[in-house]
């Protein structure tokens, strides 16, 4: 989809009224187009064209770039670094905050930074304990939690001045998102937690990866009961598994993540694992689609990116739309090019 | 100690009302604590309130306390600090992410506001970010000194032991 008010693809938008970001995924999730997001593993590396191979390899299937911070409290290269080098191509990333490393001083000079160099949606997440990670050593911040981190990402935008109450002249014009993980416990509390982060600022969710639809569909209806479907703008989380064996590794040992035995059984029973991975998601996306109020989906791929394209284009949700890409539109990009 | 702090989340109700009428009585004194001076009583206060929520809550002393907003499960015992509700890595036998041998706090307060009157809603407000300064403060002078000198406010969501 070209918008008609498309200055220089890539460039921002014009602010439309009743929006909050100049971003090309806001228009698209406004728009009532199935949204399609997706996570790029931050480069162990200091080299720009890491990054710019990792995100090429969606052109043309997402509409958003979630560039994790220190997801898993693992280090990687930073979050905003990531974004400042997608969004000068053009890229529409998606910056993720964490509340593990840094505290509100730093977490409110990195949101109009990061605004500054062209970030116009935020996700705001309380984040994965440093037991987790490869530096379990590093001492656990979490001056915020996810819902105040909210708040104050809203204060920034609305009421133009930062916590202290001291005036910002130019307030940073984003998205604000949020996480929810609608299979961990407590399940039946999981909906008025959505609905919290929704009071506290939030516009879109990406959920936890969705291995489990009728629990999902539990999740959606009690969303629904809370009056939040026309709040809020719900991605669901899914990806690709690679085996039976990695499955149940993942569901031991990465915290949140529910997956049902008969998933497993799914593929501890197919010929090619990989493939039956791949289908799996595809059905999964082809089912939660159906859903009302689900308004997109967020393919997290680990270490298996380069199958997204696929995925995307098989289940078929982009109806022959074409997301924007540096490079989509030659006639009319003159002036940015990928690099 | 931990038995104690879950015998204390399943007598939520109980332990809610007990505060209730504690706290309007430190309302009510708030003429001697006042003569008395906050600053010569802040000490003392403190460390009575330490032993007493230390034992029944495992407290730590944040000063802000909100245990009546979360069903008598301090939240500053989450390794995250969270407070305003479970982070989405709990396990799936309801224990913490960061500590697998405690179970995660915010179940314990879900489970505990439901016993007390009012709890789901006042666990449906977003509780504001903590105020680090506070650190070590006696809670109780301080909402004493607040609800004596805002009537207004008494009895707001959010109070606590």
């Amino acid at each position: 989809m070209i918008f008609e008010d498309e200055p220089v693809p890539g460039y921002p938008l014009p602010i439309l009224s009743g929006y909050s970001s100049p971003g090309r995924f806001e228009r698209v999730l406004r728009s009532g187009s199935f949204a399609v997001t997706t996570e790029l593993d931050p480069p162990d590396s200091a080299d720009p064209e890491d990054v710019y191979r990792r995100a090429r390899v969606f052109d043309g299937y997402v509409d958003a770039i979630n560039a994790t911070d220190g997801s898993g409290a693992n280090c990687h290269m930073s979050s905003m670094a990531v974004c400042a080098l997608l969004t000068r191509v053009g890229y529409a990333p998606v910056m993720q905050i964490s509340c593990r490393d840094k505290n509100r001083i730093a977490i409110q000079g990195d949101i109009l930074g990061g605004a500054a160099m062209g970030v116009c949606n935020l996700l705001c997440l309380t984040g994965d304990g440093v037991q987790a990670g490869d530096h379990p050593q590093a001492l656990p911040v979490f001056d915020l939690d996810s819902l105040t981190l909210l708040e104050t990402a809203r204060t920034l935008r609305e009421e133009h001045h930062f916590l202290s109450g001291r005036k910002i002249t130019c307030a940073p014009r984003v998205l604000l998102g949020a996480a929810e993980n609608p299979f961990a416990q407590p399940v039946e509390w999981r909906a008025q937690r959505l609905a919290k982060k929704v009071a506290a600022g939030a516009q879109f969710i990406q959920t936890q990866w969705c291995y489990d639809v009728p629990l999902l569909r539990t999740f959606m209806q009690h969303v629904e009961e809370l009056g939040l479907l026309d709040k809020v703008f719900i991605l669901v989380g899914v990806g690709p598994l690679r085996s039976a064996k990695s499955a149940e590794w993942i569901r031991t040992h990465v915290p949140g993540v529910h997956i049902p035995d008969d998933i497993i059984r799914r593929l501890a029973g197919a010929a090619d694992p990989v493939a039956a991975g791949r289908e799996l998601c595809i059905d999964i996306i082809q089912e939660v689609r159906t859903i009302r109020g689900v308004h997109g989906v967020h393919v997290m791929a680990y270490r298996q990116e380069h199958t997204v394209a696929e995925i995307i284009e098989r289940s078929g949700v982009l109806n022959g739309r074409v997301p924007w890409y540096p490079g989509r539109d030659p006639q009319t990009n003159t002036t940015r090019i990928a690099s | 100690m931990y038995a104690v702090r879950q015998w204390s989340v399943r007598h939520a109700r109980g332990l809610n009302a007990f505060y209730k009428v504690f706290e309007s009585a430190l309302v009510t004194l708030y003429p001697l604590w006042s003569r008395l001076g906050y600053e010569r009583l802040e000490r003392p206060v403190a460390a009575i309130e330490r032993q007493v929520k230390g034992l029944l809550f495992d407290c730590r002393m944040c000063g802000q306390c909100v245990l009546s907003s979360t069903g008598m499960s301090c939240p500053m015992n989450c390794p995250k600090n969270l407070r305003n509700g479970p982070c989405g890595g709990v396990r799936a036998n309801g224990h913490c992410e960061v500590r697998p041998e405690m179970r995660c706090v915010w179940l314990e307060a879900v489970a505990g506001s439901a016993r007390i009157p009012g709890g789901r809603e006042a666990l449906a407000t977003v509780q504001p970010a903590v105020d680090r300064r506070l650190q070590g403060k006696s809670s109780w002078l301080r909402v004493a000194r607040e609800r004596a000198t805002r009537p207004g406010r008494a009895g707001g969501a959010g109070a606590a032991p």
